[in-house]
């Protein structure tokens, strides 16, 4: 094969990838002229652009103006729907009918070499901002409200006259802070029209009461800015010293948040392991990879339900509870049977076991469902954080430190309030005694493992939504998951509890201190010079048969 | 240590798969070429098929065998078939090692396509030295290194990280004044992150401006970080974060992103470890426009590309099968070597290594990978946001493609240093300034 | 066999290990085309089993003889391995890759300008001969210590020693350490002027091996004969009662702590130079949970069951993770366990009970809280 022809053939394939690929922004030359046709009068010329610096400007200016189909335009542009013709003419289809989007009317046939309009982040964020002008115009309460907070957050002078507007028209009492707010933002933002010391000063007070990240960084940059009077500007500076007082008391609470939450989640990861290890005397090594089948089980919760019925598909999570705990507990109380009661009194043998039933059920669920990541959605009631204050509360954590003091009361009414749980606490108190007393000790010692173990499998479920679902998952767990329940003391779920939130809030203390690596080490080397000191945890169980 | 029964077993299977891919394609391919023969040339493959990096690694092995079984029906190399040797090397880095020294030991093969972790990589390169074999490794990498034995298919600095940081600089990329490096601590973003600060500092930010934040492998809870960072960005000036954060972690690390409400459009992510397979097993709604750089994404529309997609799919029997950068990394360094056997007409590993230098082979995404004297190859950068369905949207891209730095010149250790393999240097190391070559290495 | 432990086999299993390693160094030696020859492959190899052969005598020491059941064992192995890497990393002098006579190869491409203090001396052999000993032998004291005085046993004990190796772990992946971070030590040239890549020097290599650990083994087997031998028997299986006797348990546990971590560090340096990498991944806890494997395959408390377990698991690891890469994990799984139910005894065992039945004496170490029956 001569070079030549491989060259052309190369030539080739490239036009082909010229043509066919979309063009990117560094491919300027080859568009230049539908850039220039843009004409000033007609607003949506940018976006027939094939730049995102124009298209993003454009979107700006629709966005401002509010000119007729602007809304329809941005929110085809929002849904991908928006396209333009090789003449320049914009497009919104709708399945498979197409209108013409100056205009709004059907257009017969699809228009010849249409493309899609392309975004981002810069045309994203143009849209966003445009479509939040548009809502505070004509949206409804809620969506007025929304609007308002995020032309708060990202000030851009260019939507003054909107917000100006808003302000002017009777709106409702909760919606005038944010639109204050929002206003003050502008005027302290670079490009704002120029107001006077007087205005900007004010402008900096109902800021600094605002207060916040986004008020700060408002702020930061106002008083950043060598054109602006000094005196505004050392208000600024005054106002950003008070918002990060704030900032950082807020942020002790906000820490201690992290810490709990980061030991609900260790807590749930124990507590299966507080009943096997604890209760049962069992060092289960396959503890992590029940974990891993509780999430694997939503995973497939999820896919089922959301190809059975896609309505329902938001509810998986709830249903996956249930299910992953049968699932779970089912698969404790077979590796009960079949592994586990042939090792009764020799725990380190049941744990040499076990650790071979995990490399085991690793390798099964890697050859089952690939070794790759699964992906398990997070539904939208559980997507995204809400304000507290000045804390950030995040919805999908606050769930898991509820779901898991749930669990909690749960597992302790089983153990406390139950027939079964009278019984576990008898067999493990006095075996031979136990079964004289007519318990059938082997149902008692196959359900309580059960229990742990479909416990793992609900701090699976809990677990899909914070963290990887791989064959790994349970390795990353099952070493803190001992540590937690040596440290609270053998036997006892309020040790579990108190152990789960000593690590976590003191890791959380320590990880701004001293870094993410060292504070766990550190932690690490605390947990083992009290377990020195302390032999058996915080909680020792005391009494005859502690020590043999 | 050689069993005769092992090999059987495995050529049987080899015949297998063959047939049954054969049965599966063969309807259609009208064109074939004469059946190979003789005694089969055995190439290694060395990825982990259990442990951590089994992630990762096994749809690299399963590209592998894809292009044997490819190269085997269009006739072999040499007119002789192909026959891939897999070991697992399982995440464990002494192993790899081991298993290295099998390969070229004990199953004497041409060339191994292997390893992703840079410390694996470490690991069995004293062995490929010591035995002169061949490895191509195909993932993006810290540089500050070049083996005659190795051929880098993946990214270096110069070809992922600096333009990354170019983008978010420029108007497009959302003109960044601050930035946040965070990554796993290990050597990739140890060193890539000190080149980026030496590169930021030329570029005029500030130290002030740069926060840089290690954490341990396998870090699952981000909420600290996630919360150091939104401060961080709250200094007025747009911030932007550059993740060289290790495959497992980073699903958290997105969740918790969006969990705290960080977008794109607000602070991006650019990240260099995450691509279609990692995003494969992400919820990407909450992800959208967030950036990753890379030589290659399965979204760029070409006629090889497409082919290259098919064949993967229908290899895998899954339609939805997705391919990602250090896939397209194998499947320039099978061509490159098939080629250089090809040309040298043996498999001599000296031959190979002499003949490779040069050769050109087109990519998957338009443009030519020709090996340079440095065992690096020339690739095109591509910036990709995240979109909805787990592809990426390129939004940017350098204007040709892009030669490979063994050697970085932003750090000062070693801005005088290049490789080149051909005569007269022929040196991995050689110092331009002291006209000389450092330390021992392979003549 | 209740009056001590029997260990006919120790002799013959290190007379075994020696003959075996001699054969196979000398037939490495021998040209290719010989019928004797062998591969220097396999002779790294043997090199590596026996050296994790080491570090399972030291597990089967502390858990066999004086029932603490270590899952971090690794620690030591590593430490004693990193010990030694860093004598070879400075043997490598200017011959790195940048030519720096003074500094690592992974310090100099991370800025770094000087050594740091830990890293002083670490240029000559004898230095690192006794830091591979001094160092684990230090962390075990100190560890042991505090950990016998407060009677901490059991599971407890699992527990923390596991949680010291993972600390270790973390710790050493940190670049800032100084000790090359995930990347660990590699690269090695030579040793005391020797060619790490010549056969002659693999060869004596596996041989100094051989030497050590049969020298261990017999060592131990005379540490754990004799009066001093029941003494351990007496606190394993009844700590209580034999410290009411006036003995003190804690000291005697403690003397054999360390000296199993001195073992184990042994063991690690020699692996090191046989292996020709160290890296964090050796804390790994997965890593000491093996050893205990070794050591239950093989037969508790035997101390040849711990060495020929060693070599047979991982000669099994090494043969089926190339020929049934996918599988092979299930397989290892399926030997823990069926082990652990079938074989509890170990492989040494299973060889007694052919021979005769015999009474069992279940060394129970722990119950946990509560279960007293």
């Amino acid at each position: 094969m001569s070079e030549r022809r491989r060259r052309v053939a190369l030539l080739v394939l490239l036009g082909v990838v010229l043509a066919g690929a979309p063009a990117p922004s560094r491919a300027q030359t080859s568009d230049r002229t539908t850039s220039d046709a843009a004409s000033p009068v007609d607003p949506f010329a940018g976006l027939t652009s094939p730049h995102f610096e124009a298209i993003a400007a454009a979107v700006g200016r629709l966005g401002a103006e509010g000119a007729p189909q602007a809304q329809a335009v941005l929110r085809a542009l929002s849904a991908h729907h928006l396209f333009v013709a090789e003449d320049g003419g914009l497009y919104v289809r709708e399945g498979e009918s197409w209108t013409d989007a100056r205009t709004g009317a059907p257009v017969a046939s699809a228009p010849a070499g249409a493309r899609m309009v392309r975004e981002n982040n810069r045309v994203r964020g143009a849209l966003a901002q445009a479509m939040a002008g548009q809502a505070l115009l004509g949206g409804d309460a809620a969506a007025r409200r929304d609007a308002a907070v995020r032309l708060a957050d990202h000030p851009d002078p260019a939507m003054l006259p909107v917000v100006e507007r808003a302000l002017a028209t009777p709106h409702e009492a909760g919606l005038d802070v944010p639109l204050q707010r929002a206003r003050a933002a502008m005027l302290l933002s670079p490009g704002a029209p120029t107001t006077g010391e007087q205005a900007q000063s004010a402008a900096v007070r109902v800021l600094r009461d605002a207060g916040g990240l986004d008020a700060r960084a408002v702020l930061a940059r106002f008083a950043a800015d060598e054109a602006a009077p000094a005196e505004a500007r050392k208000a600024a500076r005054r106002a950003i010293v008070t918002i990060d007082r704030r900032i950082r008391l807020w942020n002790l609470g906000q820490q201690v948040f992290y810490g709990l939450s980061l030991g609900s989640v260790l807590l749930l990861a124990a507590m299966g392991l507080a009943i096997t290890f604890g209760v049962m005397g069992i060092i289960n090594m396959a503890h992590g990879e029940l974990v891993m089948l509780g999430a694997y089980t939503t995973y497939l919760t999820q896919k089922t339900l959301t190809a059975v019925a896609p309505g329902l598909a938001a509810f998986s999570l709830p249903l996956a509870v249930p299910v992953a705990f049968l699932v779970c507990g089912a698969a404790g109380m077979l590796i009960e049977r079949g592994l586990i009661r042939f090792l009764y009194g020799r725990p380190l043998e049941t744990l040499l076991a076990t650790w071979g039933l995990s490399l085991v059920l690793q390798q099964a669920v890697r050859s089952l469902f690939g070794p790759t990541n699964v992906a398990v959605a997070t539904p939208g009631w559980l997507a995204g954080s809400f304000q507290l204050g000045g804390l950030t509360i995040t919805l999908d954590r606050f769930a898991i430190m509820l779901f898991a003091g749930a669990v909690m009361g749960a597992v302790l009414l089983v153990l406390r309030r139950t027939a079964l749980g009278l019984q576990m606490r008898a067999v493990t108190q006095n075996r031979r005694m136990a079964a004289l007393m007519g318990i059938r000790t082997a149902r008692v010692d196959a359900l309580t493992f059960g229990l742990g173990s479909g416990v793992a499998g609900l701090a699976g479920v809990a677990v899909s939504q914070i963290d990887n679902v791989s064959p790994n998952l349970g390795q990353g767990y099952i070493i803190d998951s001992f540590l937690v329940v040596v440290f609270g003391g053998v036997g006892n779920l309020w040790g579990t509890l108190a152990a789960a939130m000593t690590l976590g809030v003191g890791g959380k203390a320590l990880e701004p201190l001293v870094g993410a690596v060292s504070g766990k080490i550190l932690l690490l080397l605390l947990v083992i010079l009290f377990i020195q000191r302390h032999p058996r945890g915080m909680f020792p169980l005391r009494g005859r048969g502690v020590e043999s | 240590m050689t069993d005769p029964t092992m090999r059987i077993t495995r050529r049987d299977f080899a015949r297998f798969s063959l047939a049954a891919s054969a049965a599966m394609l063969g309807g259609s391919r009208t064109l074939r070429a004469a059946p190979p023969s003789g005694e089969p040339i055995r190439i290694g493959v060395l990825h982990s098929l259990s442990g951590t990096m089994a992630i990762s690694e096994t749809t690299l092995k399963d590209v592998i065998l894809m292009l044997v079984e490819l190269q085997n029906r269009k006739g072999g190399v040499l007119g002789r078939p192909l026959e891939a040797v897999v070991v697992d090397p399982a995440s464990n880095w002494p192993l790899f090692a081991e298993k290295a020294r099998q390969l070229l030991a004990v199953d004497k093969v041409s060339a191994t396509f292997g390893c992703w972790t840079s410390v694996s990589r470490k690991a069995v390169l004293p062995v490929f030295e010591e035995l002169d074999g061949i490895l191509f490794y195909p993932v993006q990498y810290e540089g500050q290194e070049c083996s005659r034995n190795v051929f880098y298919m993946g990214a270096a600095p110069n070809q992922q990280a600096i333009p990354a940081v170019d983008y978010l600089l420029s108007e497009d990329g959302g003109g960044a004044k601050r930035f946040a490096l965070v990554g796993t601590d290990y050597v990739y973003p140890r060193t890539t992150n000190q080149i980026l600060q030496s590169y930021l500092k030329q570029k005029g930010i500030s130290d002030a401006d740069v926060m840089v934040n290690y954490t341990p492998f396998g870090q699952s809870d981000w909420q600290t970080i996630v919360s150091q960072i939104k401060t961080f960005g709250s200094a007025g000036r747009k911030t932007a974060v550059i993740s060289t954060i290790n495959g497992d972690a980073n699903v958290p690390f997105y969740k918790e992103l969006a969990a705290q409400g960080i977008s794109a459009t607000d602070i991006p992510v650019m990240a260099f470890s995450v691509g279609e397979e990692e995003l494969a097993g992400m919820d990407t709604k909450p992800l959208v426009g967030q950036l990753a750089a890379w030589n290659y994404f399965q979204s760029i529309d070409t006629p090889a590309n497409q082919a290259f997609i098919q064949e993967w799919r229908a290899f895998t029997k899954n339609p939805r099968r997705t391919t990602n950068d250090p896939m397209e990394a194998h499947y320039i360094g099978f061509n490159l070597w098939v080629q250089a056997v090809t040309k040298a007409g043996t498999t001599d590993h000296d031959k190979v290594i002499e003949t490779m230098v040069g050769l050109k082979q087109p990519n998957l995404t338009g443009s030519v990978a020709e090996v340079l004297p440095n065992h690096h190859i020339t690739k095109p950068v591509y910036i990709g946001e995240i979109q909805e369905d787990g592809q990426f949207n390129v939004v940017w891209q350098t204007p040709r493609a892009v030669p490979g730095q063994a050697w970085s010149p932003f750090v000062p250790e070693t801005r005088n240093l290049i490789g080149d393999w051909r005569a007269p240097i022929r040196c991995g190391n050689y110092d331009t300034v002291k006209k000389a070559c450092l330390g021992t290495r392979h003549v | 066999m209740t009056g001590g432990f029997a260990f006919r086999g120790v002799v013959r299993t290190a007379a075994a290990v020696l003959a075996i390693a001699a054969l196979l160094a000398l037939g490495s030696l021998l040209p290719q085309s010989t019928p004797l020859s062998v591969s220097p492959f396999v002779v790294t190899l043997a090199g590596k089993y026996l050296a994790y052969a080491m570090l399972a005598l030291a597990v089967d020491l502390v858990w066999g003889f004086v029932g603490i059941l270590t899952l971090g064992h690794a620690a030591f192995f590593a430490l004693g391995g990193y010990a030694m890497g860093m004598y070879l990393v400075r043997e490598i002098g200017a011959r790195g890759v940048y030519g720096n006579p003074d500094l690592p190869d992974f310090m100099v491409f991370l800025s770094w300008k000087a050594l740091p203090w830990y890293w002083w001396g670490s240029d000559h052999f004898v230095v690192a001969a006794v830091l591979v000993l001094a160092v684990p032998g230090a962390l075990a004291a100190l560890f042991g210590w505090l950990a016998f005085r407060s009677r901490v046993g059991g599971v407890y004990l699992s527990i923390i020693t596991q949680a010291l190796t993972y600390a270790l772990m973390l710790a050493f992946f940190q670049n800032g350490l100084g000790f090359g971070g995930n990347n660990g030590l590699t690269d090695f040239k030579d040793v005391l002027g020797f060619d790490l890549h010549r056969p002659g020097t693999r060869a004596a290599l596996l041989m100094i091996s051989a030497l050590v650990l049969a020298g261990a083994m017999l060592a131990t087997r005379a540490l754990v004969g004799g009066r001093f031998g029941r003494l351990l028997i007496a606190v394993r299986d009844a700590e209580s009662r034999t410290r009411f006797l006036g003995y003190r348990p804690d000291q005697v546990k403690l003397l054999v702590w360390v000296v199993s971590a001195l073992i184990a560090a042994v063991g690690g340096a020699l692996y090191v130079l046989q292996v020709g990498i160290i890296n964090p991944g050796e804390f790994a806890p997965a890593n000491s949970i093996e050893s205990v494997i070794w050591v239950a395959v093989g037969g508790r408390g035997t101390l040849s069951g711990a060495v020929i377990g060693a070599v047979l698991v991982n000669l099994g690891k090494t043969l089926f993770t190339a020929w049934l890469p996918e599988l092979w994990l299930y397989g290892l799984g399926a030997l823990f366990i069926a082990t652990t139910l079938f074989l509890p005894q170990g492989l040494m065992g299973l060889g007694r009970h052919l021979v005769r039945r015999r009474a069992e004496v279940t060394p129970e170490i722990t119950r946990p809280a509560g279960d007293a029956a």
